[in-house]
């Protein structure tokens, strides 16, 4: 359904061992275009005057509801605001709840996956219990809970977000711990009379952090989408606002007779997720072969 | 008692300790709401109760009770089936869901045998059918499984009631207007089933059980159906618990968007009055539905496949 849950099923992230074997391939286009579009979502983010010469909040009554035409290439909404600019103004806030939930939920998953991987059966069966009684909520559930406890708002929505998709991470991380901690080069640093801090420190976590980049890159297209799910549901970041998720509540009002309000910004949405998608699975291949080699 | 039992009761404690331990996660997590609950069921802050109102609340809510004594009354009514007071509707959530159950289970039932349709249609199809018609149907199941269903179930709306007004706008709980919303929740459901029941599909048409099948002039037709298929269902059967979790969350979004009554609706419009009983009996509600289906899965499993079931004691 999502890309976590994709990689979920797929079984272990990084095959310490892998079975199936993927062919090494080089750059497919889908990649590169993957690539060339989070460029332009970083340069929309960072300076979005680069990428649009209107503003977002600029209202033209004269000019309501205009379909996408040269000049307004998105269209316009209700006040004549043209919806391109909103979207790129709306990039910086979307993808920041993106990554802000990405690193609360990597941060909650590694400090849990990272103690039940290397403290021991207790402690590894513990947090194991402990994910499995997650795993019975829905992820969007649990965020949903989150914010009627803590009340809406960005910041309760980055904390939900992230944490609703903890405990996936965190059983990947543990099983890349193990894998690791079993591997032959962990039992070489052993035999050479490291101490035990030292080969954590030195062998195990900075092994088992590598595949965190796959996580992270398929996270925040996860996270983006179920941040915008949060807006969209109006528990999250409110209109006026140019954030994604609240442009596709604000134009659900306007189906009738302005489809494209509604269209563009999620468009806009699932051609990140797409991207970081294909980007993750991009790296997660890359970090295979090396394995392999 | 034969081994099969003993695996059944030893999954049947295990389910019941995830549904105690979920009891007690939400529990405390509801502890940290700020600010105090008596406040919002005489209305929020805004509404000024005063002093000996939040104190009469408290009473009757049993606020004032020490901790561990709340959650143990709150585990014992639970038991009973007592989900408690809903703060906003004053009625009791178990008959506030029991009331809007029905048309949200027929909708995720339907999306759930849709999805498999179309995941299963596609794998016909498509696997090991040549690169082209393998490219493009591994191709379509990628971008399904990667649609947010709230845009989505936009786009069908504005393409199919709206300009070609096939299906009405607010289909309510009619039979028309269950058409898109079942599609919504099915379409990114299908693309993911359709993904791994065409991994598994693939391999097993290279097992040697395969092979053999077609040397004892089994047409290809027939190998890919009664074989192939089979084999390629197993996953799926093991997806199908947690889909239909992922359902029962993609079913509020839904019932959001086409304006259909279900718990989907009933949970958003809760958790926008901060209706705690109401949001966490829905929780609760979920939780217990995903840990028997996962159950159900467990012991379809076995029968479904024969490798599993325990050996005759020799």
């Amino acid at each position: 359904m999502s890309a976590i849950d994709q990689t979920l099923a797929r079984g272990p992230l990084l095959p310490v061992a892998s079975t199936r074997r993927r062919r090494a391939r080089s750059v497919r286009p889908t990649v590169a275009l993957s690539a060339l579009f989070a460029a332009f979502v970083a340069l929309a983010a960072l300076a979005p005057g680069l990428v649009t010469s209107q503003g977002p909040l600029t209202v033209h009554l004269s000019e309501g509801f205009q379909a996408p035409s040269l000049h307004h290439l998105f269209g316009t909404d209700q006040s004549g605001r043209d919806v391109y600019a909103r979207v790129v103004y709306g990039t910086r806030e979307s993808v920041l709840i993106g990554l802000g939930a990405t690193a609360v939920g990597l941060g909650v998953a590694a400090l849990l996956g990272v103690v039940a991987g290397l403290g021991g059966r207790v402690a590894d069966g513990a947090i194991n219990r402990l994910l499995e009684v997650l795993f019975a909520f829905p992820g969007l559930l649990l965020a949903l809970l989150f914010v009627a406890i803590f009340g809406p708002g960005p910041g309760t929505e980055i904390v939900a977000v992230g944490l609703a998709n903890a405990p996936g991470y965190a059983r990947m991380i543990r099983g890349q711990v193990l894998a690791v901690k079993g591997s032959g080069y962990v039992e070489a640093s052993r035999v050479l009379g490291h101490s035990r801090a030292r080969t954590i420190r030195r062998t195990i976590l900075p092994n088992a952090a590598r595949p965190l980049v796959v996580l992270a890159t398929l996270g925040v297209g996860q996270a983006i989408v179920w941040a915008s799910a949060l807006s969209f549901l109006g528990l999250g970041v409110k209109p006026p606002a140019p954030e994604w998720g609240a442009m596709l509540d604000a134009g659900r009002d306007y189906l009738q007779t302005a489809w494209w309000l509604t269209v563009f910004p999620g468009l806009a949405i699932v051609a990140f997720t797409l991207a970081s998608t294909s980007l993750g699975r991009f790296f997660q291949q890359r970090l295979e072969g090396k394995l392999e080699r | 008692m034969s081994a099969a039992a003993i695996t059944v009761l030893r999954r049947l404690a295990a389910a019941a300790g995830v549904l105690l331990a979920a009891a007690t996660v939400v529990f405390f997590l509801e502890q940290l709401m700020p600010g105090n609950p008596a406040v919002a069921i005489l209305g929020g802050a805004g509404a000024h109760p005063s002093n000996a109102q939040i104190a009469a609340v408290d009473h009757q809510y049993g606020f004032d009770r020490p901790l561990l004594a709340q959650y143990f009354s709150y585990l014992g009514h639970l038991l009973r089936g007592d989900l408690g007071t809903s703060y906003g509707l004053h009625q009791r959530v178990t008959q506030v869901i029991g009331d809007q159950l029905g048309p949200t289970l027929v909708l995720t039932s339907t999306a759930l045998v849709l999805a498999w349709v179309v995941a299963v249609a596609s794998t016909l199809l498509s696997a090991g059918r040549g690169r082209t018609r393998q490219a493009i149907g591994s191709g379509i199941e990628v971008v399904l499984a990667g649609l947010p269903q709230y845009w989505l179930g936009l786009v069908l709306l504005v393409v199919f009631a709206i300009q070609l007004r096939w299906v009405p706008v607010v289909g309510g709980t009619s039979v028309q207007g269950l058409v898109l919303p079942a599609l919504t929740l099915a379409l990114p459901l299908a693309g993911f089933l359709g993904q791994v029941t065409r991994d598994e599909f693939g391999s097993a048409l290279e097992q040697p059980f395969a092979v053999s099948a077609r040397a004892r002039g089994m047409g290809e037709r027939e190998v890919r159906r009664r074989h192939a298929l089979r084999h390629a269902a197993l996953p799926g059967i093991t997806l199908s618990g947690w889909a239909i979790g992922a359902l029962l969350s993609g079913s509020v979004i839904v019932e959001v968007i086409y304006s259909r009554p279900g718990v989907g609706q009933l949970l958003v419009g809760a958790v926008n009055n901060q209706d705690l009983p109401v949001v966490v009996g829905v929780t609760l509600l979920v939780a217990l539905v995903y840990v028997v289906a996962n159950l159900l899965v467990d012991i379809l499993y076995r029968v479904a496949d024969p490798r599993l079931r325990a050996p005759a004691r020799s």
